[in-house]
């Protein structure tokens, strides 16, 4: 297990730099950073000593791939690409380009409210989409089934942003049942995740449960059930205990870990590359959890 | 007016019109090309003896219509003064569709009013005959304005209306079932009496009573809606005072662009290189694994927002090639479709490499193989048509997600230029109205019923082609 682990993050290298590569082809190669120095100072009667000072503030005057004017190592280092890229590797996320507020503080910052946000709905939506596609494959051929079945679709059509709006508007402006935005540390931060946390439940619900619904359906017409059923077992017994269990791998392969990253605006770059991070971890949790679930599966 | 006058324009094509018609072409030459096949003829009668796929191919045929009419750009031209020298045309570019439309594309107001209202929603200083100034709600220039003093008559004039456009849409929807049975009846040399008895009673093999009733609401709501919206602004009007109706209308369009040109630039990715993987296998499935396991480990919508980022940037650094703000929005709207297209394909190729990693070890591949024929006739001979059902049912279900997508994106200010119309700048616009008191709900309700009609039938549609072409319902 240990060594398939090592061998995993292993094969994540190849693929961060390559990650690494499309960010630094996008923000220095196809825009100059002449042009991302125009775009921050925003006037366009600006002198080239602006652009050489806001550059030079942030390293940006380097060369891009090899530094002549050095020696040595410091060839390779004294570079853009070098500078904002490979550091990424130590996740040193530099400061932002607006203005020079340190991204790592920011990220350690704005990660935990992202965080009790997307726990909370990743958690409460699994459970309410597998509790609701098990109902339905319980009542399955009946009509309660067929309504569920349209009823997704229906959930599955409106556009997530109706469920923020509407439920902004429903829950905070009419109903006064949470405020609308803000955010605030400790204990008293729920008044202000049940909103997001409830919209996102809701807005996750058409698509999850019908997701579920057909791969419980898939499992209940295996030889194992009809045995389970011929033993006596009763019906919910059979659902939440067999079926769940066996349906667990295309549950996991479905469920990578939510990633919880929307720090937009001028973190963009270093965020793609966390996010990638982030992701290849969720893959390799991903397979040990299956493991877990299913002791034929063995890591090699 | 002489009849050169009224055809006196400048085409006008963008970039997104061409690729408009190319996808129709397309889609034409995959129609007539599938008709030969007879185990395609099937499954696809499969998916229209669904009553339910068949009603949502008939909403999904109105909205492409919109879609194309609305795809032919041109320039009107403007009307002659003295002393000049040939034509000068109109720097407004037009589409066939609001031709159609007609007179209400140009309805307009100062600003917010209420669906059907005849006044304003905001109160303002009027000037009184006798020279006194009042503040209360001013009649609107359009919406209305047909009424009199007191608007005593609305109800009584809306109900006039709705009585013509039944009248209309009876008359349309006659000729249609008349057409249909006629056809019929000359197809399968029977009397027109008994087709129309067959197929009232529903014992048609394709559920036309369905389909018919189907289309008999459809018709019906677009004449009232074109009979309503010549005297109503049926959806309000929005800050500056621009008829929501008409913007919704206009933003089928962009939907529809996003949802078909992001699936025409995926396609040939997807299926080369998922092919290409399979088949080759070796380094070549090293080189395209890696590449799409590196871009799929980047978070979509981060990508997707860093790539818009730099485009703009870009756009907005070099103006000289898009002169005019249209073809600004125009180019816009293409890249969106690019870079959602470059992070869509991936799905779909990993499903056909799959596929083809199965295809290549049987028999009739092997012997293929060893009778020397060539890798690209295999590819093409054996690989293709086998794999065209997992692409089929890959673009119709994306095509949904595709549209809601747009949505999002120019919600979050990454999407479509702001001048372009979209149900994303539509809901974009919302989000603050809905802040004001009282509420401005129309603009939010216009673009999300819009929406759900659209995606919905998608929804739908995509149902029962997968059920028809991979009946296990797994994909």
């Amino acid at each position: 297990m240990f060594n398939y682990i090592l061998r995993r993050l292993a094969y994540a290298l190849p693929i961060l730099l390559g990650v690494n590569i499309i960010t630094f082809a996008l923000f220095f190669v196809v825009i100059t950073p002449n042009d991302m120095a125009r775009l921050h100072l925003g006037d366009k009667h600006i002198t080239q000593e602006q652009i050489q000072q806001w550059k030079h503030e942030r390293g940006y005057d380097k060369p891009l791939f090899i530094n002549k004017d050095s020696q040595g190592f410091d060839m390779v280092k004294e570079t853009i690409f070098y500078q904002k890229s490979i550091s990424l590797f130590f996740l040193d996320f530099g400061t932002s380009d607006a203005d020079r507020r340190d991204i790592n503080y920011d990220i350690s910052q704005r990660m935990w409210p992202s965080l009790a946000i997307a726990v909370p709905t990743f958690i409460v939506g699994l459970l309410v989409n597998i509790t609701m596609a098990m109902l339905l494959v319980f009542f399955r051929g009946t009509h309660i089934d067929t309504l569920g079945v349209v009823l997704t679709v229906i959930l599955m059509s409106i556009s997530s942003l109706f469920y923020i709006i509407a439920g902004q508007f429903l829950m905070s402006k009419l109903w006064h049942l949470a405020p609308i935005s803000g955010y605030e540390l400790g204990f008293d931060a729920w008044r202000f995740l049940i909103l997001p946390v409830v919209i996102g439940v809701i807005s996750g619900m058409g698509a999850g449960t019908r997701w579920y619904r057909s791969i419980f359906l898939e499992e209940i017409n295996r030889d194992y059930v009809r045995t389970a059923r011929a033993k006596g077992v009763p019906e919910l017994k059979v659902l939440f205990k067999h079926v769940l269990q066996n349906a667990m791998i295309p549950i996991l392969t479905g469920v990578v870990v939510v990633i919880p990253a929307l720090f937009m605006g001028n973190l963009i770059m270093e965020t793609l590359f966390l996010g990638s991070v982030l992701y290849i971890i969720g893959l390799i949790i991903t397979d040990i959890s299956y493991t877990w679930v299913d002791p034929r599966v063995r890591l090699s | 007016m002489e009849l050169m006058e009224v055809f006196d324009i400048k085409v006008v094509i963008l970039w997104t019109d061409g690729l408009v018609f190319l996808l129709t072409f397309l889609a034409l030459f995959a129609i007539i090309s599938m008709r030969s096949n007879p185990y395609l003829r099937r499954t696809w009668r499969e998916v229209f003896r669904s009553k339910i796929g068949i009603s949502a191919f008939v909403v999904l045929m109105a909205y492409i219509t919109t879609g194309i009419l609305d795809s032919f750009h041109f320039r009107a031209a403007l009307e002659n003064t003295e002393n000049q020298t040939g034509t000068h045309y109109s720097g407004e570019v037009t589409s066939v569709l609001d031709m159609i439309i007609g007179q209400p594309h140009q309805h307009q107001e100062k600003t917010y009013s209420a669906p059907f209202s005849a006044f304003q929603f905001a109160k303002e200083n009027i000037e009184l005959p006798d020279g006194t100034i009042q503040r209360q709600y001013p009649r609107l220039k359009y919406g209305g304005s047909h009424l009199n003093e007191d608007t005593s008559d609305k109800v009584s004039d809306i109900i006039r209306r709705t009585f013509v456009s039944i009248l209309w849409a009876l008359l349309i929807w006659g000729c249609l079932v008349w057409l249909l049975i006629f056809l019929k009846a000359r197809k399968s040399q029977n009397s027109m009496a008994k087709i129309g008895r067959q197929i009232w009673s529903g014992r048609t093999d394709i559920p036309w009573k369905v389909a018919l009733i189907a289309t008999g609401i459809l018709i019906l709501s677009i004449s009232w809606f074109a009979q309503i919206a010549d005297g109503y602004h049926i959806f309000g009007t929005d800050k500056v005072g621009n008829d929501v109706f008409y913007q919704a209308v206009k933003s089928i369009r962009t939907g529809l662009i996003v949802g078909t040109v992001t699936t025409l630039i995926m396609l040939p990715l997807a299926i080369s290189l998922g092919i290409m993987a399979g088949y080759f296998r070796g380094w070549v499935d090293d080189v395209i694994q890696y590449l799409y396991t590196t871009l799929s480990s980047i978070p979509g919508v981060l990508l997707i927002a860093a790539a818009m980022l730099v485009l703009n940037v870009w756009i907005d650094n070099h103006p000289e090639h898009f002169p005019t703000a249209v073809q600004r929005a125009d180019i816009r709207l293409l890249s969106l479709c690019i870079i959602l297209g470059m992070t869509s394909w991936i799905g779909l190729c990993r499903l056909l490499r799959g596929e083809t990693l199965k295809l290549r070890e049987l028999g009739y591949v092997h012997a293929a193989q060893v009778f020397g024929v060539s890798n690209v006739q295999i590819i093409k001979r054996h690989f293709l048509p086998n794999l065209m059902h997992i692409v089929l049912i890959t673009v119709v279900l994306d095509f949904s997600f595709l549209v809601l997508a747009e949505a999002v994106l120019s919600y979050l200010g990454i999407g479509v230029d702001p001048t372009t119309s979209s149900w994303g700048n539509m809901i974009n616009a919302a989000r603050l109205e809905l802040a004001r008191e009282p509420v401005v709900w129309w603009s939010l309700i216009a673009a999300f019923l819009f929406m759900f009609g659209l995606v919905l039938a998608a929804n739908l549609f995509s149902d029962a082609v997968r059920r028809a072409f991979d009946p296990r319902g797994v994909s």
